[in-house]
């Protein structure tokens, strides 16, 4: 399995365990990352211990919508049980109701999703402390 | 009777009209400057804008006691503008658009309105002019909704005999909040590619409102003859041609009105006022179909 590439951000947060949410381009594991939270047309549960597939729920309607798509994604996220999001990049808006939450932020992940799940499961990629792009970032 | 000017095209001359129009009534006016974001008829006239008040947009209050988490408020939501993560609501207040909804699906009781102010109106009479009133609305910086202030500076204070409203450009929603359910529309182009593309937006949004509907050229003799071409054939009446002059654009660079700088342009008002007063401005008759590519480009002399 190759390695993911972890772009440009800081890693400083706690490694994570339990079941984490990943922004995905599909709703299977070899799908690859989608970059953005709020406009991926996938949301995957998985256990990071195990690496299996919890939950697949399509998100294509509300990434559609014309304006808080993020704060969409993250009620999702917070209904879903999952401990961390892990994707590409995630907005101040989004970040705020997910901080609310206390879900972790994990942001500059790449690859697919399984490539992504052993990243964050050894430690590679980390939560981080704010968002990283701002508001409507495409 | 409320006149709305208005353009799809900004810079096309709207305030220089609109001012010009005010200072040429026949009788009692007000001048509601509705182009919110960027309110200058100020700029061309002596107005004392020495009364004013906030404009306000309800947004939810939620009482964390109360709320259950049950998430019913954002789900109402239509805007996204509400985050239920479990505990009480989280609100994203610009995303807010005072719908009230969330209120509406609270089961517990747990949500109320309260206020934000998003803008704000001044107005006062006119310096030397009797009987003219500017109304001005002014977003509120950093503000993204222009509408609620639009609304709220044609609900202000009372009509005069002729209510005539400086149109935001565009044709999204504040060209549609300044435009709906006027008496009559004035749009402003200029004879060059540009102005007719967004005259033909313009024309194509005033159609869908039925709104008794004209043109005024702006700058005329300065492009090409398409716009009058477009106006014969879709039957829009051009109302006024100003004509592309030099003392004009002098006079506004210098925060005069273009009536005060070119006296023939006040007989030719004079008569765009008798035009209105006459009502002779029809809507344009509906389309089945909006038109699938832009117009302009089937008529001679078209570029590529």
């Amino acid at each position: 399995m190759s390695t993911p590439e972890i772009t440009g951000f800081q890693i400083t947060g706690p490694q994570i365990t339990g079941k984490v949410v990943i922004t995905a381009s599909d709703g299977r594991l070899d799908a690859p990352v989608d970059a953005r939270f709020g406009r991926a047309p996938w949301l995957l549960l998985v256990d990071l211990e195990s690496g299996l597939l919890q939950q697949a729920v399509d998100t294509r309607d509300q990434a559609t919508a014309p304006q808080g798509a993020g704060i969409r994604a993250a009620e999702t996220v917070a209904r879903l049980g999952a401990t961390a999001l892990v994707t590409g990049h995630c907005g101040p808006k989004a970040f705020r109701a997910l901080e609310a939450a206390r879900i972790a932020v994990i942001t500059g992940a790449t690859g697919t999703v399984a490539e992504t799940v052993a990243a964050v499961r050894d430690g590679r990629l980390r939560p981080a402390d704010q968002a990283d792009v701002p508001g409507h970032w495409t | 009777m409320i006149v709305a000017i208005a353009s799809g095209k900004g810079g096309t001359g709207k305030t220089s009209l609109a001012v010009s129009l005010a200072l040429t009534a026949p009788a009692d006016v007000r001048l509601l400057d509705c182009d919110v974001e960027e309110p200058n008829a100020h700029l061309l006239l002596d107005a004392r804008l020495d009364s004013s008040r906030p404009v306000m947009v309800p947004v939810p209050l939620v009482d964390a006691e109360t709320c259950t988490g049950c998430g019913e408020c954002s789900a109402a939501c239509a805007f996204n503008a509400l985050a239920c993560m479990g505990g009480p609501p989280l609100l994203f207040p610009d995303l807010c658009h005072g719908c009230g909804a969330c209120v509406l699906a609270c089961p517990a009781g747990a949500l109320d309105e309260t206020g934000r102010e998003v803008g704000l109106i001044e107005w006062g009479e006119v310096a030397g002019q009797p009987g003219l009133e500017l109304v001005r609305g002014s977003l509120r910086l950093g503000e993204a909704r222009a509408v609620p202030v639009i609304e709220a500076v044609r609900a202000h204070g009372t009509p005069a005999s002729l209510d005539l409203l400086d149109c935001p450009p565009g044709t999204a929603c504040p060209f549609v909040a300044a435009v709906r359910g006027v008496d009559a529309v004035i749009l402003v182009t200029e004879p060059t590619p540009f102005g007719l593309s967004d005259l033909e937006q313009a024309v194509e949004t005033v159609r869908l409102l039925g709104t008794p509907c004209g043109v005024v050229v702006n700058r005329a003799g300065s492009g090409d003859d398409r716009v009058a071409t477009y106006c014969r054939r879709e039957d829009l009446p051009i109302l006024l041609e100003i004509p592309d002059s030099r003392r004009i654009a002098e006079a506004y660079a210098h925060g005069r009105p273009a009536v005060l700088a070119d006296p023939g342009l006040a007989a030719a008002l004079e008569g765009l006022h008798r035009t209105l007063a006459a009502g002779s401005l029809r809507p344009l008759p509906a389309r089945l179909m909006p038109p699938t590519t832009t117009t302009h480009t089937d008529l001679p002399g078209a570029w590529p």
